[in-house]
């Protein structure tokens, strides 16, 4: 004999929450079934579960470990697991100051990632050297790699952050199939100087 | 070559050699950029070099260009987790360079505002050390707290992180309400919450057998080495710069250093844990200081130089001597003293130096940085070898080494 | 008895005569210059007799305008016991920046000699390892002399005219 139900039995008005119901896409609905096309399921898996290499190499990085602290939390937006290996990654956020001499570490770690990988530059000093304009750092990754989003801030407060995020996440949910390898993306990368 | 005496390679076979393993600058493990080449024999440690610089943004070069108070927002970002400190250091730096006294209740509030960072410093070392042994639930918790402190920080000079608080004088605005509400509710929490993380570790037989007896060094190696701050307290050494040359009315407050014996990891965590409760000691002091000034001594918030300290925008739209001394100010037009001077603060790391060489022009001639980290990070060669690979890691989260510091 | 600024200077004029010159006390920091052959000697001094056992800060500074003296190293000491600070200059000339190390008593001065020569250039005899420590090992000038800017003259994107360069 079966238990009754004791708790969660109000009626919830969920109409009133403010709660943002995704719609489904474009699609063909029937009877136990959704047709829609490939690279837009493809999109909505890929945007909501993204792995991110967090790249934190300063001040922009302890924001980010507040970003995925508890009060600004980034993995509800499914990037709860950040990986530390770029083989297994697929955004590559690079906080903080790049210096010269780890200029080529960042290139490394980016050749490293496999297709498809979106960079997201955090903070001033990765988006254009920030207040540091001197001999020795970097003015802005995009001097060796192609940069999606750029974030700025000094340091950027974690609603920036995930900003950022959720532009990337647009990223990868319109991205075409086709993209990365048609010719422009290829043009892209040759004058990065990678192949 | 290889100790161990049960493996017995067979006469004339390749002889035992070590592995060299790179611990880049990007590693899970090293929280910043540097690098480590480790030799390993097996597991454990035959010898490691360590590589700086992979953040080196020559911020003493960028000094000689700005003036003195454009250098606080690069001083924010030396320890970038305990930053309040780094700009009260060089406001009271150049105090001393032009002979400035601060009125009680700015060096209370400074007081204040110094603990409250070093407790924000503290708590992201040993939550870190929790997490490099396997302890996630720790640094989870304990951001929430620290997202607190953030707060008070945004009441009071508007940033969260590299705050630039503060001017040369005092500060640039009262303390509102909000931030002594924000204040005493952090003060009514947060001392049940390090209750809580104490419970985590300081009695978890996992956690002492990882760190006790791992990462230690001796008092006389070092002081040679030139330790300052937790870690030199943790060898046996009472040396902290709030005692032997106080600053800022610390010679108000009542508090004891903690002191350690073997300077091994657990003695460090324990240090660091024991510098919280104390530096919660001194913001219930220094508070009740600040609440017995009443009236119109209750309004000060800087002191009376009018050659450095910006005047107030009324009275620069109204009166002549603002007007020019606004000027003035931020054309650097204004005299200041030729000379040399080094003063320190006891920052999250330890001595936080500042050596400053004034020509008397608008920026400094030579500002050199003490960093703590870069000169105990030397050391780690000698503290780490021998120990396991694991322990390594370890030892690093434990010395609390800041990449921004260490490069500068 | 207690350790005084006059009695520090008094041990050292002692043992070393007028070989130490420029006595200054500027914010209560003892403050003197010595010739660059004598900087071990005098720290050998100061550690053994006078139990200034901790090196807080090593650096070098600058000066063009010294003609033949262009490069100082200053050593800040600190006596933990008696809790008095002093601090040593020690000049050489920019064409033949030769300073005895002083990482064989202080195990600090290891690396903060090696940034003294990777920002200046002083080359310190002795030296177990001398070589860059934070800038590119491949930089050919050093850095913070003051005839380099400060920014990095390679840039083609920003307009000198607007960034006030």
């Amino acid at each position: 004999m079966s238990r009754p139900v004791r708790f969660n039995i109000k009626e919830k008005d969920v109409q009133n929450w403010g709660i943002n119901m995704v719609d489904s896409p474009d699609g063909i609905t029937g009877e136990g079934f959704f047709a829609t096309s490939f690279d837009k399921v493809v999109g909505l898996a890929r945007k909501n579960s993204i792995w991110p290499l967090p790249f934190a190499t300063s001040c922009c990085g302890i924001e980010f470990m507040a970003t995925m602290g508890s009060h600004y939390d980034l993995s509800r937006f499914g990037s709860e697991r950040v990986g530390f290996s770029p083989r297994q990654c697929d955004l590559l956020m690079v906080m903080g100051t790049i210096a010269k001499k780890m200029g080529p570490i960042v290139k490394q770690v980016y050749l490293q990632m496999a297709e498809p990988r979106w960079v997201l530059a955090v903070g001033a000093c990765a988006s254009s050297g920030g207040i540091f304009d001197t001999y020795s750092v970097l003015q802005g990754i995009d001097q060796v790699v192609p940069v999606d989003v750029y974030v700025p801030g000094c340091p950027p407060r974690p609603e920036a952050i995930i900003d950022g995020f959720m532009k990337i996440q647009d990223l990868v949910h319109n991205e075409s199939l086709r993209r990365r390898n048609g010719d422009k993306y290829k043009l892209l990368l040759e004058s990065y100087g990678i192949q | 070559m290889s100790d161990h005496s049960n493996i017995k390679l067979p006469e004339g076979s390749i002889e035992k050699q070590t592995t060299t393993l790179n611990l880049g600058p990007t590693h899970p493990a090293t929280h910043g950029v540097f690098q480590n080449i480790l030799e390993l024999d097996g597991e454990r440690i035959v010898k490691t070099e360590p590589t700086v610089g992979y953040i080196h943004r020559a911020f003493e070069k960028i000094a000689e260009r700005r003036p003195y108070y454009q250098i606080t927002p690069l001083t924010d970002r030396l320890n970038y987790c305990s930053s309040p400190i780094n700009n009260m250091g060089w406001h009271l730096t150049c105090e001393k360079l032009l002979g400035v006294k601060t009125p009680k209740r700015v060096d209370y509030l400074r007081i204040i505002i110094m603990e409250l960072a070093r407790i924000s410093d503290h708590l992201i070392c040993n939550s870190i050390v929790g997490v490099d042994t396997g302890a996630y639930t720790g640094f989870l918790y304990v951001m929430q707290y620290r997202e607190l402190i953030y707060e008070i920080y945004e009441e009071v000079c508007g940033s969260r992180l590299t705050t630039n608080i503060g001017r040369i004088g005092g500060f640039e605005r009262n303390f509102s309400n909000t931030a002594f509400e924000k204040l005493e509710k952090f003060l009514k929490e947060y001392p049940g919450v390090l209750r809580e993380f104490e419970n985590l570790f300081t009695r978890n037989r996992i956690f002492i057998e990882r760190t006790q007896g791992v990462g230690g060094i001796s008092a006389e190696r070092a002081m040679n080495y030139g330790f300052t701050g937790p870690n030199l307290r943790a060898a046996g050494v009472d040396y902290d710069v709030r005692v032997h040359s106080p600053y800022s009315s610390y010679e108000d407050m009542d508090f004891v250093i903690p002191v350690g014996t073997t300077g091994d990891n657990y003695d460090r965590y324990q240090v660091r844990n024991g510098e919280m409760w104390e530096s919660l000691k001194i913001i219930e002091q220094a508070y009740r200081k600040v609440q017995e000034f009443k009236g119109a001594e209750a309004e000060v918030y800087h002191a009376n130089l009018p050659e450095y300290y910006l005047p107030e925008k009324q009275a620069v739209y109204t009166s002549m001597e603002a007007l020019i001394y606004h000027f003035k100010i931020i054309m650097g037009e204004t005299d200041i003293p030729a000379g040399e001077v080094y003063m320190s603060v006891e920052g999250g790391n330890g001595e936080l130096g500042f050596y400053l060489i004034s020509d008397g022009g608008r920026s400094p001639y030579r500002l050199h940085f003490r960093r703590p980290c870069f000169i105990y990070y030397q050391a780690y060669p000698e503290i780490v070898k021998g120990s396991m690979l694991s322990d390594a890691i370890v030892t690093l989260s434990s010395l609390n080494l800041i990449a921004g510091e260490m490069d500068g | 008895m207690e350790m005084t600024n006059e009695i520090i200077q008094q041990k050292l004029t002692e043992k070393f005569g007028d070989q130490i010159t420029e006595w200054a006390e500027p914010y209560g920091m003892l403050t003197f210059t010595a010739p660059k052959d004598l900087n071990l000697k005098l720290m050998t001094f100061l550690f053994d007799e006078m139990n200034f056992r901790f090196l807080t800060d090593l650096t070098a500074v600058h000066y063009p305008d010294r003609a033949n003296e262009e490069l100082a190293v200053v050593y800040h000491l600190h006596n933990l016991v008696e809790n008095v600070r002093l601090r040593m200059k020690v000049f050489t000339p920019v064409a033949q920046p030769d300073v005895y190390t002083a990482s064989g008593l202080f195990s600090s001065a290891n690396w903060q000699e090696r940034e003294a020569f990777d920002f200046y250039g002083v080359n310190f005899v002795g030296h177990p390892d001398l070589r860059r420590i934070l800038n590119v090992d491949e930089m050919d000038y050093f850095p913070l002399r003051k005839e380099f800017p400060l920014e990095d003259q390679t840039r083609i994107d920003k307009d000198d005219d607007m960034f006030g360069r």
